[in-house]
């Protein structure tokens, strides 16, 4: 096992900005000096596909793979994918996850079931959940495609290193490729935050309550 | 691609292993590049058309690909191919007899295996090649490696003027690492020299450089016994010895790190006495390779003894999690602890997109009765899967001609009223579908070709190609026409009809009737994929709650954008129980193809009002 590194496995469907937001976060580790290896199972993504991509950084990275256990945050950008892939990381760990359903063709067409609640299956597991409506919240701020930003700022108060230099990260790549919409950005980062830390609230009163 | 300026050197770039060789291609020089894309490879040639005095090109197969980088190496330029695992077997005509000719200008052969099947039709190991062909192979470990061995292969290939593999895996391709790069160097094209000897391989030709092949087998096993790709990492667990190449070097690293490691970087030919000495100093020697037992069967019949494929499987990544229970087992050790079990979810096979122009072919398909179908490789492939579940063959690129004609020629007594149809796509049918319709034309077969023209290469994102007037560069070029492109090859002017996949009375009807006519017909539809700038959104469709009747004929349409909100069990008059599926539509995602529209039975489907903000389905 690498001494130091830190695994973020990120899931999510094809499209919906799963590969963009992992390699905005190995931006991040990289600035900071790390050394950083990010991989994807993602197939035939763009085809509606299960997609999950792994980062590792540290000191220095060998495999790029994470190890089934040995995950240190799983960001779900989806609730049965959360669910899919929970068992990736340690035991106990954190999941942070939008609880939007986004249901494939063969469910509607009656051959599957969707998860009745992904939430309480795994916190059954035993793992701690942060779940929010990254969906709701990006289309609040008008545009769907911010959903990816959200789930970074979700994820922002619970790495090695401060919440700001992966805002830094996604504020230099839009810079330099779509500077008009750095300001939404930083918007949806800090109400992904905002989700995360309330979500967080919820998880804890619901922890003492039972 | 359009040209940008490279990043300077000594930049570190988090870069694929795909973007990596791109760069080191550019850097060393080469002067010609060229590909047909196929996953995991198809990166390298889209990132090289980016770069400046470098000529690319999208070949209509890989064959080809590779005959222009060996005519670039024959000019003394240097010259480079990529092409997918599966791309090789097409190449490979060419790559046998050009190990007798050897090059003059370095060239490079990019060879990437889908190891872990993530989009392909078989897993092979496309190492064999540099034993087949006398040639050496290198192969990294990751995005760095990839970057500098692409560069020390052009030295190689120049002074020994031998054509070199480098064989990637999907775990090299698309695995983002740091990668410090380099200055660019001039290679200017020495110049064809005439020489028949050597370029013209007649029988007696070849038999006179069969024996200077042999030769530099010689000087590749000297290279690869002194290579320092083929290093020793020593460490203090002397109990297993790994010899590895590969991706399997990091896990194997990371899941043993106190084990002795010889890297294999020039993996062929293998360093024999290397790995004797190795062996010396280790309890027992392990062979870690991806995907077959070659290094392990070449060590065993050179007298060294080995584990391998005994314990580890021949088939997927050989990643921690395969690696530590099995050398744990073989030291008779505790196993650890497999990991938690996965919760059942439901699978998300891929599947074709919204208002894809196949979706209106694959849902007549899945409506006519008593028919063979002859699939193959590109997005159509899809139609395999739910709901269509009409598509019956796929092997390889091109094969859903020769057999249909086969499925024709070969059927049963009981099989005399099935209709043998073939499905093919713009680009496989130029890549290597042309040749087989040829065949079933020459040989009067019974077939009903669908060849699907969407103008694009669709699975694997989308690159142009012959079919539809653009190069690499997004410059307009000649475009095919498919109409009389058939016909030249034989098929009559009757038999050819050309179609909007969108309109599925007229699809309907004219698959109908050119399957009951005992000859060759073809159909080609001409929508564009959705996922190009050819293609142009139409407003969204919504649907009228209160006129569906839940009888879910859209549903068999497969759009993603249609989804089930309510079922209902009901008896239909003739007593039979039936599930009703009451639907929504996503007008955040329906570009209003109107498909769904035209099998709604209750005309429950219809635009939706543009006054109103476009919802996302909640579940």
């Amino acid at each position: 096992m690498n001494e130091g590194v830190y695994n973020i496995l990120v899931v999510g469907i094809g499209g919906q900005g799963v590969m963009t937001a992992t390699e905005i976060l190995a931006e991040a580790a990289i600035a900071l000096g790390h050394d950083a290896k990010k991989t994807e199972v993602a197939g035939m993504a763009q085809r509606g596909g299960v997609v999950s991509s792994h980062l590792r950084f540290g000191p220095k990275v060998l495999s790029p793979q994470i190890t089934g256990g040995e995950a240190d945050l799983l960001l779900a950008f989806e609730s049965a994918e959360a669910l899919r892939w929970c068992h990736y990381l340690k035991p106990g760990g954190l999941v942070l996850m939008n609880t939007a359903k986004l249901v494939p063709p063969v469910v509607n067409i009656g051959l599957y079931d969707y998860p009745a609640d992904p939430v309480a299956e795994i916190r059954a597991r035993g793992y701690e959940v942060h779940a929010f409506d990254a969906m709701a919240i990006a289309m609040a701020l008008g545009d769907m495609r911010l959903g990816n930003t959200v789930m970074l700022g979700a994820i922002g108060d619970h790495l090695p290193f401060p919440a700001e230099t992966l805002l830094e990260a996604i504020v230099r790549r839009f810079s330099t490729r779509k500077p008009q919409l750095v300001e939404l950005n930083r918007k949806a980062f800090e109400m992904g935050r905002q989700a995360d830390a309330s979500a967080g609230h919820v998880a804890e009163t619901a922890q003492s309550a039972a | 691609m359009a040209a940008v300026m490279p990043a300077p050197a000594q930049s570190r770039l988090l870069l694929s292993g795909n973007e990596a060789v791109a760069r080191a291609v550019w850097e060393s020089g080469v002067r010609v590049a060229a590909a047909y894309p196929g996953t995991p490879s198809t990166e390298i040639l889209e990132e090289i058309s980016g770069y400046p005095d470098i000529y690319a090109e999208w070949s209509v197969n890989e064959k080809v690909s590779m005959e222009v980088a060996i005519g670039a190496a024959f000019a003394g330029s240097r010259s480079f191919c990529a092409m997918k695992h599966v791309g090789m077997n097409v190449a490979s005509d060419a790559l046998m007899t050009l190990t007798l000719t050897g090059v003059v200008g370095g060239m490079l052969i990019a060879v990437a295996d889908d190891v872990g099947l993530s989009s392909s039709q078989n897993e092979q190991d496309s190492r064999f090649w540099g034993r087949f062909a006398h040639l050496p192979v290198f192969e990294p470990a990751d995005s760095q490696e990839a970057y500098e061995m692409t560069r020390a292969a052009y030295e190689l290939s120049e002074r020994l003027q031998v054509p070199v593999i480098l064989r990637m895996t999907t775990r090299i391709c698309h695995v983002k690492a740091l990668v410090t790069v380099g200055e660019r160097g001039t290679h200017p094209a020495s110049g064809f020299k005439k020489d028949a000897a050597r370029w013209v391989m007649t029988p007696a030709g070849a038999g006179r450089r069969i024996p200077m092949m042999f030769e530099r087998d010689g000087k590749l096993r000297e290279e690869s016994e002194n290579s320092p790709w083929n290093r020793v990492e020593s460490g203090k667990d002397r109990r297993v010895g790994f010899v590895t190449s590969g991706p399997a070097y990091m896990h194997v690293r990371e899941s043993f790190p106190d084990a002795p490691v010889l890297k294999l970087g020039l993996s062929c030919p293998v360093p024999f006495e290397k790995v004797r000495a190795f062996a010396a100093t280790v309890e027992r020697l392990v062979v870690v390779e991806e995907v077959e037992g070659l290094v392990e069967t070449e060590l065993k019949a050179g007298g060294i003894d080995c584990h391998g494929k005994d314990i580890l499987p021949r088939q997927g990544e050989l990643a921690p999690n395969v690696l530590r229970p099995a050398v744990s087992a073989l030291l008779g050790e505790a196993v650890p602890e497999k990991l938690a079990p996965a919760s059942k979810v439901f699978p998300r096979p891929p599947t074709m997109c919204v208002a894809c122009p196949h979706l209106g072919v694959y849902y007549t398909l899945s409506q006519i009765k008593n028919v063979v179908i002859s699939g193959d490789i590109g997005c159509y492939t899809l139609g395999a899967g739910h709901p269509w579940n009409a598509l019956d063959t796929t092997i390889s690129m091109g094969a859903s001609m020769g057999i249909a004609l086969g499925l024709d020629k070969g059927r049963a007594e009981a099989d005399k009223d099935k209709r043998v149809l073939a499905v093919i796509g713009d680009s496989t049918f130029l890549h290597m579908g042309m040749q087989g319709l040829l065949d079933i034309v020459y040989n009067k077969g019974n077939v009903t070709i669908l060849l699907l023209d969407n103008r694009a290469v669709g699975m694997t994102g989308g690159q142009d190609n012959p079919g539809n007037g653009r190069d690499i560069y997004g410059n307009p070029a000649p475009r095919v026409d498919f109409a009389k492109l058939v016909e030249s090859l034989g098929v009559k002017p009757e038999r050819i009809h050309v179609v909007d996949p969108y309109q599925l009375p007229v699809l309907f009807k004219t698959l109908r009737e050119e399957i009951k006519i005992p000859e060759v017909s073809v159909i080609i539809t001409n929508q564009p994929c959705v996922l190009i700038d050819d293609y142009k959104k139409q407003p969204p469709l919504t649907v009228i709650d209160d006129k569906c009747t839940g009888c879910g004929n859209c549903v068999d349409v497969g759009c993603p954008a249609i989804h089930v909100m309510r079922r209902e069990k009901a008896i239909k008059p003739s007593g039979k129980e039936v599930e009703l599926q009451f639907v929504q539509i996503e007008t955040a995602a329906c570009t209003g193809c109107n498909l769904c529209v035209q099998p709604c039975a209750p005309d429950a489907i219809v635009p939706a009002d543009p006054s109103r903000p476009i919802a996302l389905i909640r579940h």
